[in-house]
């Protein structure tokens, strides 16, 4: 066999099951950044821990020391006396770019409800840059984010981890290395949108019916290239390709374990079914998303190693939300080994997650818990980071991880409480004393012209 | 010691007991009268048969069963304002026959009244009240009409009749220009100028009639003087508005007003009154180009009253997290607090039995564990028309149920 066509064949086999890697690959380059020490700050290490008048040292956009280290001479030094720091936050559910503000029609680009499974399609392809959320949601101290198809199909297709940049393209915005998520979705809105339609699924066994179904054709499309790759390495003659099917390979990644599984899901009961469902086709669940009843069922997620992306208050907009409580988070926090997130699912939530943080700590506290802002700060950080697979570069403020830092004007836990300054890889990137370090996105430059601010 | 008793807030705050008291002492707290006193340090307040007998320092105990509440300095506000909201009027917003906030009849009917539909029983009444809101704005929003209909204050103590207030008419204009208008805002003015000229002669038999009989007869009750609701954002928007409520002489409110700090001036010399959502500082559609987080400020700044609205009904309460941000944003502490009390109680009407802590009003009174408007504070006790509120809802007892770990029953056993 000649060269090229074994290099042809090597690049086939890499995508089976998951796709090429070099396929709408991440362009993200860190920004400029300058050694900056940042001291006596009351800092918030997204591991646990409280440290009080210590220092952070940010070198070649990582995080060199927090507490106490070797400082160089000739740095850029900021006193953070009375202000806070933690990681940069990351929302895990987000719809920035796919639902971007203005909200017409011609931005509606997060559901693809033309089949209820839509393995196929990547919530990158939608993702508009110049979202003026993103400037926004930056201005509150998010870094990171997973924007999320919506959850009109059982299978919405792939999300993206993106870092919180303004770009010209979302490959320039792509958080290198991130592992793909996939969204699936249970209950009501699946079949809402096709019961309606007089097609499947109408009911909640057609869902899961559904799903199933799907597994079973990705595990034969696993098979197919298997047995096609053991004939191609035992050199047999007439060896035929299977045809690539983007539903098959997004889904035989998420049986490969390469791509994490973001479920929408709001019932006790339901979630308990697709654990079991994860069991019968041999995948782990990543996180459950809205999860107004994730209390019902704490032991359960934490017994099985699921994260679940909560909603501090959100209850009652449609029937598998009525059994809200303001104390979610924290029962879902309190079981051991449990990993309990709090996401926005909001253009506006989205800017203030850290308030989101503060009110399901306060409410479990109100129960007779005692969640400190050291432990809750991880439902927005190294809990999230986590969920989306990115725990071991970002999420945390500990040494050799990426300088993605909030500091913030005062206790984080508190609805007076803004980001001052916010670091992306060591990059300063937002300052809210500084208009030339706020971005501002193409749709909104130049709007409103006359009008005096 | 003799006679009564001195309750102790728990941090659980849950009083599972109904409590009858008639007379109720509130001992040493932080009183925001929301009045011309203002704040008054270490106040007491007295209670009885619903109302508020008397408010100064070391007040004298009238009898002996009075149930006495120790503040400790705490924070002691009028009950808050819920916004305009569908609380009794939607119990699961997707659940279309639990939700009768909006008429589907694709017609013009300014006289929709959503009063009618009002359910005290709901669940939302208890979850939103424990929170330290004791009255809403019944909002109307007919889909397809730029008349929302008419709705009403109510004050959540679960009566069937605790309508306080007058009627409210809400009109809506802009973005959300309805089929019924032709797809242009010129044509929901058109269509309103019309409306407004039918209410004072009918139209003639030849005519195409926009109103029903009864819809003329609720335009010309709120002409020359009704309070109207308007639901508009853009600042041009806004200053239509203005014209066309003078032109009828209607008291107009802005409700949205995203860009309402751009024509302040104006609004501040019509006394028209915004309802706002501070939260709102996404360019969210063509209408909202200048949504900015310092709205409520400016407003404040040059005059207009502020009323905190816009946190839907389910989680109303996220209305204390709103005026939080608004004042984080510049806005005065103490307007962030009449923005929930005092303001929406004097424009709809309502001053009297809400929004102040005033000596022989309606008692409707909350203490706090800390600042009203800080997110990791929460209500301790409510006092509704001068009845303590037990601390109870349906999320309390959720909640109540699932704290308990490993029990030997399921759940359904545990009946809090």
């Amino acid at each position: 066999m000649p060269l090229k066509s074994l290099l042809l064949l090597a690049m086939l086999m890499v995508p089976i099951g998951t796709v090429q890697a070099e396929a709408y690959a991440s362009t993200y380059q860190p920004l400029p950044s300058k050694t900056t020490l940042i001291t006596h700050a009351t800092i918030l290490t997204g591991t646990g821990e409280r440290l009080e008048d210590a220092s952070l040292l940010i070198e070649n956009g990582k995080i060199a020391f927090v507490g106490e280290g070797t400082t160089p001479t000739g740095i850029t030094t900021i006193d953070a006396s009375g202000l806070w720091l933690t990681p940069g936050l990351i929302d895990v559910h987000s719809h920035l770019g796919v639902y971007a503000s203005p909200g017409v029609k011609a931005h509606s680009d997060g559901n693809e409800m033309t089949n209820p499974a839509t393995p196929n399609v990547w919530a990158e392809h939608s993702v508009w840059p110049q979202d003026p959320g993103f400037a926004r949601a930056l201005a509150g101290g998010i870094t990171s984010m997973q924007v999320l198809p919506g959850s009109g199909n059982l299978i919405g297709g792939r999300g993206v981890t993106l870092k919180n940049i303004y770009s010209n393209s979302y490959q320039g915005m792509k958080f290198p290395n991130a592992p793909y998520g996939m969204k699936m979705a249970c209950g009501e809105n699946p079949k809402r949108v096709y019961g309606e339609r007089k097609q499947a699924p109408m009911t909640r066994m057609g869902n899961v019916a559904a799903y199933r179904a799907q597994w079973i054709d990705a595990q034969r499309y696993i098979d197919d290239w298997t047995a096609y790759n053991d004939k191609v390495a035992k050199g047999k003659d007439g060896a035929k390709a299977p045809k690539r099917d983007l539903k098959m390979e997004t889904l035989a990644g998420v049986l490969k374990g390469e791509i994490i599984v973001h479920m929408h899901c709001y019932r006790a009961d339901e979630m308990l079914t697709i654990l079991d469902m994860a069991d019968e086709f041999g995948y782990k669940l990543g996180t459950f998303h809205h999860g107004v009843e994730a209390y019902k069922i704490a032991d359960k997620l934490a017994e099985n190693g699921v994260c679940a992306a909560l909603w501090a208050d959100w209850w009652g907009f449609k029937m598998e939300a009525y059994d809200g409580i303001q104390e979610n988070i924290a029962l879902v926090d309190r079981a051991k080994g449990s990993c309990a997130i709090v996401h926005s699912d909001s253009a506006e939530g989205i800017q203030r997650l850290n308030q989101e943080a503060a009110k399901a700590m306060s409410s479990g506290n109100r129960s007779g818990m005692d969640i400190t802002p050291q432990r809750a700060i991880g439902w927005i950080t190294s809990n999230a980071a986590k969920s989306l697979g990115i725990a071991d570069r970002t999420g945390s403020l500990e040494a050799g991880k990426m300088a993605d830092v909030v500091i913030w004007n005062g206790n984080p836990f508190s609805v007076y409480a803004k980001a001052s300054q916010v670091f992306i890889d060591g990059a300063l990137v937002y300052d809210r004393d500084n208009s030339n370090l706020q971005p501002l996105s193409d749709f909104e430059l130049g709007q409103l012209q006359g009008v005096s601010k | 010691m003799s006679g009564f008793r001195t309750l102790l807030i728990t941090a659980l705050a849950g009083f599972s007991l109904a409590i009858q008291a008639d007379t109720i002492m509130i001992r040493g707290a932080s009183v925001h009268t929301m009045d011309k006193n203002g704040t008054l340090e270490n106040t007491d307040v007295l209670i009885s048969n619903g109302k508020i007998r008397e408010i100064g320092k070391d007040l004298s105990l009238p009898q002996d069963d009075v149930y006495v509440i120790e503040a400790k300095g705490k924070p002691l506000t009028p009950g808050l304002f819920a916004g305009i909201s569908s609380i009794g009027i939607e119990e699961v917003s997707a659940v279309e026959e639990s939700a009768d906030s909006g008429l589907a009849l694709q017609e013009m009917r300014p006289e929709f009244n959503v009063v009618s539909a009002f359910n005290p029983n709901s669940s939302l009444l208890p979850i939103t009240r424990i929170e330290g809101f004791s009255f809403t704005l019944l909002g109307a929003g007919a889909k397809g009409s730029i008349f929302g209909g008419l709705g009403r204050m109510v004050i959540l103590n679960g009566g069937y009749e605790s309508f306080i207030g007058s009627s409210v008419l809400f009109i809506n204009i802009g973005r959300d220009a309805s089929a019924l208008s032709g797809g242009s805002r010129a044509g929901q003015w058109m269509l309103l100028h019309q409306a407004m000229q039918e209410a004072d002669s009918p139209p003639s038999s030849t005519e195409t009639a926009l109103l029903t009989r009864a819809g003329r007869g609720t335009l010309s009750a709120f002409a020359n003087g009704g309070k109207v609701v308007f639901k508009v954002n853009r600042a041009s928007d806004i200053l239509e508005t203005l014209r066309f409520a003078n032109s009828y002489g209607l008291n107009a409110v802005i409700s949205g007003g995203t860009e309402a700090w751009m024509v302040a001036e104006q609004l501040a010399a019509a006394k028209v009154p915004v309802v706002l959502n501070p939260l709102a500082n996404l360019p969210s559609n063509f209408d909202s180009l200048g949504a900015r987080q310092d709205n409520a400020a400016i407003l404040d700044a040059s005059g207009v009253t502020v009323i905190i609205g816009g946190a839907g009904s389910h989680n109303a309460r996220k209305q204390r997290q709103m005026a939080g941000n608004a004042v984080s944003y510049g806005l005065p502490h103490e307007s962030g607090l009449a923005a929930l009390t005092s303001n929406p109680a004097r424009v709809f009407n309502a001053a009297g039995q809400q929004g102040s802590i005033q000596r022989n009003r309606s008692a409707n009174l909350v203490l706090w564990s800390g600042d009203p408007l800080e997110v990791t504070s929460a209500a301790e006790v409510v006092i509704i028309e001068g009845r303590l509120i037990p601390m109870e809802s349906r999320q309390t007892k959720l909640r109540d149920r699932y704290l308990p770990e490993n029990p030997d029953m399921p759940r359904a056993y545990i009946k809090p």
